[in-house]
């Protein structure tokens, strides 16, 4: 009987990070699935195109960098990054467009900085600006939501149908739409009220289709705090101050209103960056105090960005940014240890 | 006067010149002189960042004698006692590139020991220590201290009947620990197989 | 109810100790042999007080403390010390360290031993002598000696007194099945710790909500003192001593320093039990309880250990299946460490021994890369930031992981348990910690052979200087001295006073000052007297060698050969010594120098012969004869010595390198024997001494050859 010679601990938890990625990519499902109601198989196609390319793309990379390659794919972070882009791009995005995002994501953002873990920006985030920034029009051409006949428009993507789009073939054409968040930046003379009534799409609070899909990742979110997959810190902060953002500059709902805080917690990909983005561990800040200040500066980014930048969607921007400033973060926050006074650390 | 100096622009540039010249010239001759180091700073601490064996490996008389050639432009890489260690902290203070250690191998750290029925007491190894570490005196045997020996090995030349040997330092009980572990991830088919080398 | 405070973190392990908790507490009996390590607790080890051989009875000190911070160590049963030397001890490192065997008898006979009736008619003192005398040392896993932190210090009053119940390790119930079944010793325990602390305010007893049964029994024999058990939620580590005093009274002991600067000591229920028994009856620790546990063992359950019990012999009683099993764990499977061997023997702080199976505690799985989850923070009880601490540690950044702190980790493992990538990190922080002291240590020692090395370089200077002004006075002397005579043997003293007074006779009759200068020698001071003597040598050297001047040169010639004659035999010695290359030149220079000094001796006899022959009655005659003889007498002895002691110092040399060799065949052989690493080294002496011993015999013949041609 050979004994080991270990160093303690001898007992391990159970969570495992392929475990934690395969609970992420759970999540997403509430959302997925309210994005695919309203939107189509736009987005499945756009996650399958994703997942695909992703796996062998970061095969590839871990082949040419001479790592196991079964060991790392079955960590699932590739899959996450393909999840999270595929979700973000505009239903049933060419597959071109994919191929550059995947590829960039896991060979430049992830795998050229070393895996997983070392990464400093989120690969989906980054790839998702290099798109927004070289193709704008594939970009922000977003579907128009189905809205039960409301707006003369029921045909919605078929599955067929959405890979056909995504491949270029067959002559689907599908109906494309200004996005609430596109319509509310252009706006310039209308209340807001008037806004609501004048253009069908923003449904309830938020438009037709997001605010459904935003509550859907809410519920994912929801369940993954519950599964203690990250802590509350970020993404509460970043909702709070994005909501205190809007109702400072709600105006009263004028016509020089930002739009209600409702409308910018349910808007856009607002539940998608603060459960599924702001928590990716890799690049965020560390401590919990880190986090709250990283998630709070990240809400008032997303909001100055929606309402006075060029893009009408913010969480990748703001996420990159805060990025860089993680480290910065970190030094500032570190936590008090035990049995160290307050002020100690400050003083230095 | 303003006139003349309007109309010869060239004249007027040069006095301008000229005239900050001297007085950068005198502010840093004046900072020179009211700043002065005394001695070289940056020596002490490269100084203090060797190991202090003074075992002359570097092929200078001593760490000190190092520390002024490494601020005198020498390499960083020559103290085999210090090994990686040294060069990364020497790197770190200079701010140069860390360059691997130019020498066969890391030394293993171990003290000098007199076989003592062997020794014969001439003091030469005496004489050749640089820490003064070694007891004894003419015709008497010799011991090392073993806690001052910096295990420079200066002391196994000279020796007329090579009865110092260098045993590398035992762990004990108190300096024994754990090895940091060897980071899974980082292990790739090439350190495994030695044969494909990255050009 | 009493608030309680919530530590930072911690994580809930699944706990397993219902599986020794099915039996009560059993006594494991008298193994064959017991081996007591003689460091079992924190500070310097024990000093042996028996000798082998000797008989020892149960209780009998066999070890006792060396220093302050140190404990005794007894017998745990009665029979014979058969050995004192190094065996495994339960450590981590797996290495040995003395420990003194005892082979038992069987009849576990007791020393005489005696308790207090009533300990609160003592003092302190008295109380705190009798604990350390005991040899009690932290039975919570530290081992710290019970004595040094029960001492305390006046500066520090005590205000409260925690006796720690908490167990907080998963497997371990060694306290919990104290406290069900000896619930009156603990609280009696408690009760002696009171009147030795005297706290000011408070005692409590911390226990975690997981032992119902426990804290029901410590209830029940509190009931009546103002001993408070503290039931608090489980979570692991609470048991951690500062944790302990954060939970009971939100105090944190400062980092870097003791519980008692906050007011507070802290002790582990086991140690009450002990300190009870060595009270109340005399009796040191020799045994403890210890928990066997794991899937790998039939029978799980809690022994009555006698210090010294081989794990292996636990284990059996166990019905341990040793193929089920693949590390074996002393404490807990947080804390714990592995031992590699079963004969490794329970020691002061073994609370526990568990051999899990495979399936129960699988091999640790690859590490993956660290994706700062954060759940190591969120884990840690002490709210460091494990993940930093991990990227600094592997970048070995001694200086910021100082700066988070480092050494304020407990090494509890809550991090690594929590960690998704498998990441070991505790193993990190004890590697960084050991890095970071030897660099301490390391420098400590740079520093002090700087000190080291430049004080001998002034020494040297200074020895250089003083060499160089002693150099240039001995040259200053040899001047003078050469001034004052062309021979400047001091040998021939009297010849040369004789010569300086007829040469200043001749000075006198040449020069006109001369005579003043020369009138009283004496009184000149030592730089006029070579002024004089200069002048007296130039004066001197005008005039034609006579015959004693001839004798004196001759002798001086002779003199100055010799001493080049015993300089090159010197010189040829050691270079026999050291095996140098150059004694064939050093050997051909002495016998040129014995040809020269035969010559000039030669010329020197005919010199003396012709004198006498040619002017017998001249008045230096007298002088010189007798010194002449002397000097000539001993030139031949010297002369005789010198042909004698060549042959000599090569035969002996040979005679000497001959046995060296043989001493040295006979280490070889010795180390061949035993299979020592030296023999490689060995060979190489042997070899190098043989080559010296061929060369001073080739040397000796050369020798002998040239002396009889």
């Amino acid at each position: 009987m050979a004994l080991l010679k270990i160093s303690s601990p001898h007992a391990h938890g159970p969570m495992s990070t392929a475990k934690v990625m395969r609970l992420v990519i759970l999540a997403t499902l509430p959302g997925i699935l309210a994005l695919t109601w309203f939107f189509g198989f736009g987005t499945l196609s756009n996650i399958l195109w994703a997942s695909i390319s992703a796996l062998a793309f970061e095969a590839l990379a871990l082949k040419f960098r001479s790592r196991p390659i079964g060991f790392y794919l079955n960590d699932c972070s590739a899959l996450v990054t393909a999840v999270l882009l595929g979700i973000a791009l505009p239903p049933a995005s060419p597959i071109w467009l994919i191929l550059v995002g995947t590829g960039f994501a896991i060979l430049i953002c992830k795998q050229l900085y070393g895996g997983m873990g070392y990464n400093p920006f989120n690969p989906a985030m980054a790839a998702y600006v290099m798109l927004l920034i070289s193709f704008p029009v594939e970009m922000t051409t977003w579907l128009q939501p189905f809205d039960g006949g409301v707006m003369g428009n029921s045909a919605l993507l078929g599955p067929i149908e959405a890979l056909q789009h995504s491949l270029g073939l067959g002559s689907v054409d599908a109906v494309t739409a200004a996005t609430p968040l596109d319509i509310l930046k252009q706006n310039s003379s209308a209340t807001l009220a008037e806004l609501w009534q004048q253009t069908p799409q923003f449904g309830q609070y938020a438009g037709i289709g997001w605010e459904w899909a935003n509550a859907g990742f809410l519920l994912g979110g929801a369940y993954l705090l519950y599964r203690r997959v990250f802590t509350w810190h970020a993404p509460l902060s970043m909702l709070i101050a994005l909501s205190v953002m809007a109702a400072l500059f709600y105006d009263g709902g004028s016509s020089n209103s930002g739009g209600s805080p409702l409308f910018h917690l349910f808007s856009g990909a607002t539940m998608l960056g603060a459960f599924f983005i702001v928590t990716d561990p890799v690049t965020s800040a560390v401590s919990n105090r880190g986090r709250v200040v990283y998630g709070a500066l990240i809400g008032i980014l997303v909001y100055l960005i929606r309402s006075w930048g060029n893009y009408p969607d913010a969480i990748a921007f703001s996420v990159m940014l805060m990025n860089f400033a993680a480290p910065l973060i970190d030094h500032y926050t570190q936590p008090r240890t035990y049995g160290h006074k307050k002020s100690a650390k400050e003083s230095n | 006067m303003i006139e003349f100096l309007t109309e010869h622009g060239f004249i007027s540039a040069l006095i301008a010149l000229v005239s900050l010249g001297l007085v950068f010239g005198a502010l840093l001759g004046f900072a020179s002189v009211k700043f002065k180091t005394e001695g070289d700073p940056i020596t002490d601490q490269i100084e203090s960042l060797l190991p202090q064996t003074q075992c002359g490996q570097c092929g200078y008389p001593g760490c000190r004698p190092y520390a002024e050639a490494i601020a005198g432009g020498d390499e960083i890489n020559k103290c085999p006692p210090g090994g990686e260690t040294t060069i990364a902290a020497l790197s770190d203070l200079l701010g140069v590139e860390a360059k691997p250690l130019d020498a066969a191998e890391e030394n293993i750290p171990s003290v000098a020991f007199i076989r003592e029925d062997e020794c014969i007491g001439c003091t030469k190894c005496i004489q050749a220590c640089p820490v003064d570490a070694i007891l004894g005196s003419a015709k008497h045997m010799h011991t090392v201290i073993a806690s001052e020996c910096t295990g420079c090995d200066l002391c196994v030349e000279p020796c007329p009947v090579d009865c110092i040997e260098m045993r590398p330092i035992a762990t004990t009980l108190q300096t024994w620990h754990w090895p940091k572990p060897t980071p899974a991830e980082d292990i790739i088919a090439s350190d495994r197989d030695p044969n494909r080398a990255v050009a | 109810m009493r608030q309680i405070w919530d530590i930072h973190g911690g994580i809930h392990p699944p706990e397993n100790k219902h599986q020794s908790l099915g039996e009560k507490i059993q006594t494991a009996g008298i193994p064959s042999q017991l081996i007591l390590p003689l460091s079992q607790h924190i500070g310097a080890p024990a000093a042996p007080v028996v000798n082998v051989g000797d008989r020892v009875l149960k209780g009998q000190l066999i070890a006792e403390a060396k220093g302050f911070v140190s404990a005794p160590v007894h017998a745990p049963s009665s029979g014979t010390v058969v050995a004192i030397e190094p065996r495994i001890i339960p450590h981590p490192s797996g290495m040995t360290a003395p420990c003194v065997i005892i082979e038992t008898d069987n009849k576990d006979e007791w020393i005489a031993h005696k308790g207090l009736s009533d300990y609160t008619g003592e003092t302190k003192e008295t109380l705190l002598d009798i604990i350390r005398n005991a040899g009690i040392a932290g039975m919570g896993g530290a081992g710290f000696p019970s004595a040094v932190k029960l001492a305390g210090h006046p500066s520090k009053p005590i205000d409260t007194l925690i006796i720690n119940g908490t167990e907080c390790e998963p497997y371990i119930t060694a306290d919990d099945i104290l406290m069900r079944e000896r619930a009156e010793q603990i609280i009696a325990g408690v009760k002696i710790l009171q009147y030795i602390v005297q706290p000011s305010e408070q005692t409590l007893i911390g226990v975690e909500d997981n032992k119902p049964e426990g804290i029901a029994a410590l209830q029940a024999a509190a009931a009546g003192s103002n001993i408070e058990i503290v039931v608090f939620p489980t979570k692991y580590p609470s048991g951690g001593e500062k944790q302990l005093i954060q939970i009971l009274t939100g105090r944190e002991v400062p980092s870097g320093g003791l519980p008692a600067d906050i007011g507070i000591v802290c002790q582990n229920i086991g140690t009450a039990v002990a300190i009870h028994r060595a009270i109340e009856f005399g009796e040191p620790l020799i045994s403890r309880i210890t928990t066997v546990t794991g899937n790998a063992c039939q029978q799980p359950r809690n022994y009555e250990t006698l210090l010294g019990t081989p794990v292996q012999y636990l284990l059996d009683k166990s019905g341990f299946d040793s193929s089920r099993c693949s590390r074996l764990v002393m404490g807990g499977p947080m804390m714990g460490y592995t031992l590699e061997d079963t004969a490794t023997p329970i020691v002061k702080t073994s609370n526990c021994v568990l051999a899990p199976t495979r399936d129960e505690l699988p091999a640790p799985p690859p590490a993956q890369a660290c994706i700062r989850c954060g759940m190591c923070a969120e884990a840690c009880p002490v709210s460091l930031l494990p993940q930093q601490m991990y990227w600094f540690s592997r970048a070995q950044e001694h200086d910021k992981l100082e700066e988070h702190n480092l050494f304020d980790c407990i090494e509890c493992g809550a991090c690594s348990y929590a960690c998704p990538s498998n990441i070991p990190l505790v193993q990190y922080y004890r590697a960084s910690k050991a890095e970071i002291r030897q660099a301490q240590q390391d420098k400590a020692k740079a520093d002090r052979s700087k000190v080291r090395f430049e004080a001998r370089k002034e020494r040297i200077e200074q020895e250089e200087a003083e060499k160089e002004a002693k150099r240039k006075a001995r040259l200053e002397a040899a001047k003078a001295k050469q001034a004052s005579a062309a021979a400047g043997d001091s040998k021939a003293d009297a010849i040369q006073a004789a010569i300086e007074r007829s040469k200043a006779k001749k000075a006198a009759q040449e020069g006109g000052n001369a005579p003043t200068e020369n009138a009283s020698p004496e009184n000149l001071d030592p730089a006029q007297a070579a002024i004089a003597r200069a002048q007296a040598k130039r004066a001197g050297g005008e005039v034609d060698e006579t015959s004693e001047q001839k004798t004196e040169r001759l002798e001086k010639q002779v003199a100055s050969t010799e001493k080049r004659l015993t300089a090159a035999q010197q010189k040829l010695t050691l270079a026999q010594e050291q095996g140098d290359d150059k004694v064939a030149a050093f050997a051909t220079a002495v016998e040129k120098t014995q040809a020269k000094l035969d010559s000039s001796r030669q010329e020197l006899e005919a010199h003396l012969a012709s004198l006498k022959s040619a002017a017998p009655a001249e008045p230096p005659q007298a002088e010189l004869d007798p010194a002449q003889a002397a000097i000539a007498r001993a030139m031949a002895a010297r002369e005789a010595q010198a042909n004698l002691s060549e042959t000599d110092k090569l035969q002996q040399n040979v005679s000497s390198l001959e046995t060296r060799i043989a001493k040295a065949e006979q280490k070889l052989a010795q180390a061949k024997e035993q299979g020592a690493e030296t023999v490689g080294v060995l060979e190489d002496s042997l070899a190098k001494l043989q080559d010296k011993l061929a060369d001073a015999r080739q040397q000796l013949e050369n020798h002998n050859l040239e002396s009889q041609s």
